[in-house]
């Protein structure tokens, strides 16, 4: 599976920008669906009919394929480009990072003069360098976007990179496909896009599909680092089934269902409380008719850096609780 | 001059109270369209059947609003208080003349006399919910036979050339809908061209998000007039689009990333007919195309705008050429627009 992760995490993929990243996730899917079509958006959207054993219900399962990045909104006579955030971009972490143009250009993350030190400087106040010594030379122009680039790794279960939010729940979703013998339910798995920026392409695909259950699956923080900002979730602690997040409170039934298949398998879990930051669900819950939205969080720490850090048996165990969620019959 | 920027910059529009630039948008396409209708919202839709080449229906976009005054309150003193109808940058208001309610009463927005400005008042911004409208009434009675609360006020601005350069109110969006104009008024395309003269958008979007459900279209155009500030700066980061250069195109915005296939369909025909174009500055601010491209199951939406300086203020400033390339620029686009573009490679 790590080289499954591999490849996705370190794949291309600001939000808008996922074609790469998709087709990725296309190859590893196709064996496993007879019908795969992307819509307007980019949305990739796999159908698994229900088994002979139906009537199910008709399920959305969501990945985001895209990860935060920047887009240039300035090069500088001298070649330096200016930038403004995709998605949530932490200031604090741009120092001396390096990313990544479609056409595979490279470009180095630096500060002004700094008058002090102690404060965390806006995005305003640094620029990337591709190398360019004039805007004439400059490869990159006005309107390229860029993510983050920095390698996979594993150390024992503790696995870092960037974008496992949410190439990992992308992961989740592949290896449940894997193990999915059966199910009563009209499936249909959706790795989409534009979640950074305001959850946008799942909202198109619930507005078509008009599903009865959406999951999401996505990571969320922990608190468990030192001094960490008071969350319940711990890194290895098992898989989180989300209760409540800024924008979405999650369908009572489906949370405790989520809950009851975990005790039953004997999968670990925790439940999850989110403060702040939400995921494709809330836009699946309220899209056309609104449909029974939950979330399988996969915990990770360091969220929007370049070394997100999941672990795997909590990866193991999300994917486990995806595959008895969509093999057996929901009630809600 | 150009008539068709001075009547409809000229006509009155605050958000929800459309109705006189629907009408005069109406009178100006009525006989280049196969069909038009009024929604529910007060969107203005109209068809002009395609040639009958694809089997396509492409929606154009402009909105017909603009940002204007709202009456809250009447005062004792028979001044009214008044609320902004879409974003407005308070500082702007001071002593600028407007027009008020259905009749068009012209009310100033009072200001202290500088004489009577102590020195601290005059380094500070006062705010709009302190300011008044006069309409020279002499006490709340009167005021009240004259204006309703809820009426709404918008700036007065006679349209003006200055050589290449134009001067008036609400070219956010009018240069927009003279655009959409004087593409209806062109030979059919090659498909059916569904336009949009939407309510609302200064408010959240509003107009075009239900046209888009009705229009069913399968692919969408905006024109739109998009803030330029490019005044000298000293810093090396503006600026976000200059006038005189050409359409900007939009890329990413608060509210879309701009479909990429689109974007590098109207840079590639720009470039072939040799019209300029510059990338707008990605950043804030948002257009009909936020609501548009995530309306039903999606759709491909891009953005092509007049860049106008000095956006939502009772003042903007455009350059003709660049109005007159978004015109053209459009044209190509549309008559160039073929499914093939938004195939993806794999």
């Amino acid at each position: 599976m790590n080289e499954l992760i591999r490849k996705l995490v370190e794949a291309y993929g600001p939000s808008g920008f996922e074609d790469g990243v998709r087709e990725l996730i296309r190859a590893e899917i196709a064996p496993y669906f007879n019908e795969i079509r992307v819509d307007a958006m980019g949305n990739l959207i796999a159908h698994r009919p229900p088994d002979a054993d139906g009537p199910g219900l008709k399920v959305l399962v969501a990945a985001h394929t895209d990860e935060i990045g920047v887009m240039v909104t300035h090069v500088t006579e001298k070649g330096f480009l200016r930038f403004t955030n995709i998605g949530g971009v932490f200031p604090h972490n741009l120092s001396g990072s390096r990313v990544q143009f479609a056409d595979g250009t490279i470009g180095v993350i630096y500060w002004e003069r700094l008058d002090d030190h102690t404060k965390v400087h806006p995005l305003s106040k640094h620029y990337i360098d591709v190398g360019a010594t004039s805007r004439q030379d400059c490869p990159i122009g006005v309107g390229s976007a860029a993510g983050f680039t920095r390698s996979f790794v594993a150390q024992g279960r503790r696995l870092t990179a960037k974008s496992m939010d949410d190439r990992i729940g992308c992961v989740v979703m592949i290896e449940a496909l894997k193990r999915l013998t059966s199910s009563p339910h009209d499936l249909y798995f959706v790795f989409s896009v534009q979640e950074e920026v305001g959850t946008r392409g799942a909202e198109v695909v619930a507005n078509a599909l008009t599903p009865d259950v959406g999951i999401a699956v996505d990571i969320t923080p922990t608190g468990d680092m030192p001094e960490a900002p008071t969350l319940a979730v711990g890194l290895g602690q098992g898989t989180a089934i989300k209760v409540k997040d800024s924008g979405m409170i999650a369908h009572a039934g489906l949370v405790r269902l989520m809950r009851q298949r975990a005790e039953e398998a004997g999968i670990p879990y925790q439940m999850e409380v989110l403060e702040r930051g939400s995921t494709d669900a809330r836009s699946m819950q309220i899209a056309g008719p609104g449909c029974a939205a939950g979330c399988i969080s996969v915990p990770c720490r360091y969220a929007h850096s370049t070394s997100e850090t999941v672990d795997s048996e909590d990866v193991e165990a999300s994917i486990r609780l995806l595959v008895e969620m969509v093999s057996r019959p929901i009630q809600l | 001059m150009n008539e068709l920027l001075k009547q409809l910059t000229e006509a009155v529009g605050v958000s929800g109270e459309e109705k006189e630039v629907r009408l005069l948008i109406r009178d100006l396409i009525r006989d280049y369209v196969d069909d038009w209708w009024v929604d529910t919202m007060g969107n203005l839709l109209a068809i002009k059947k395609g040639a009958g080449v694809l089997n396509w229906r492409v929606m154009v976009d402009a909105h017909i609003d603009e940002v204007g005054l709202m009456v809250t309150e009447i005062d004792s003193n028979g001044t009214l208080k008044f609320d902004p109808v879409g974003t407005i940058d308070d500082r702007t208001l001071l002593g600028k003349v407007v027009q008020v309610g259905p009749k068009k009463l012209t009310g100033v927005i009072g200001a202290r006399p500088i004489h009577l400005l102590k020195s601290n008042q005059r380094h500070s911004v006062v705010k709009a919910e302190d300011m008044r409208i006069d309409i020279g009434a002499k006490n709340k009675e009167a005021a009240g036979r004259q204006v309703k609360i809820g009426d709404r006020a918008a700036f007065v601005t006679e349209y003006e050339e200055i050589g290449y350069t134009a001067v008036g109110k609400a070219f956010d969006n009018r240069a927009g809908c003279a655009a959409l104009v004087e593409l209806l008024r062109g030979e059919p395309y090659p498909f059916d061209l569904c336009a949009a003269f939407t309510v609302q958008e200064e408010v959240g979007l509003r107009g075009a998000r239900v046209a888009s459900y009705a229009l069913r279209p399968d692919v969408a155009l905006v024109l739109e007039c998009t803030p330029a500030y490019d005044l000298p700066n000293e810093r090396d980061v503006s600026p976000n689009v200059a006038l005189g250069r050409g359409p900007s195109i939009y890329v990413m915005d608060s509210q879309t990333i701009q479909d990429p296939r689109l974007v590098a369909h109207i840079t590639r025909t720009a470039a072939s007919h040799n019209i300029p174009y510059q990338i707008r500055q990605p950043g804030g601010g948002g257009t009909n195309t936020g609501a548009i491209q995530r309306a039903q199951a999606g759709l491909p939406a891009a953005t092509i705008a007049v860049p106008g300086r000095y956006a939502h203020t009772p003042t903007i400033m455009i350059n003709l050429d660049d109005y007159a390339n978004v015109v053209k620029l459009a044209g190509v686009v549309l008559r160039e627009l073929t499914p093939e573009i938004l195939m993806r490679n794999a």
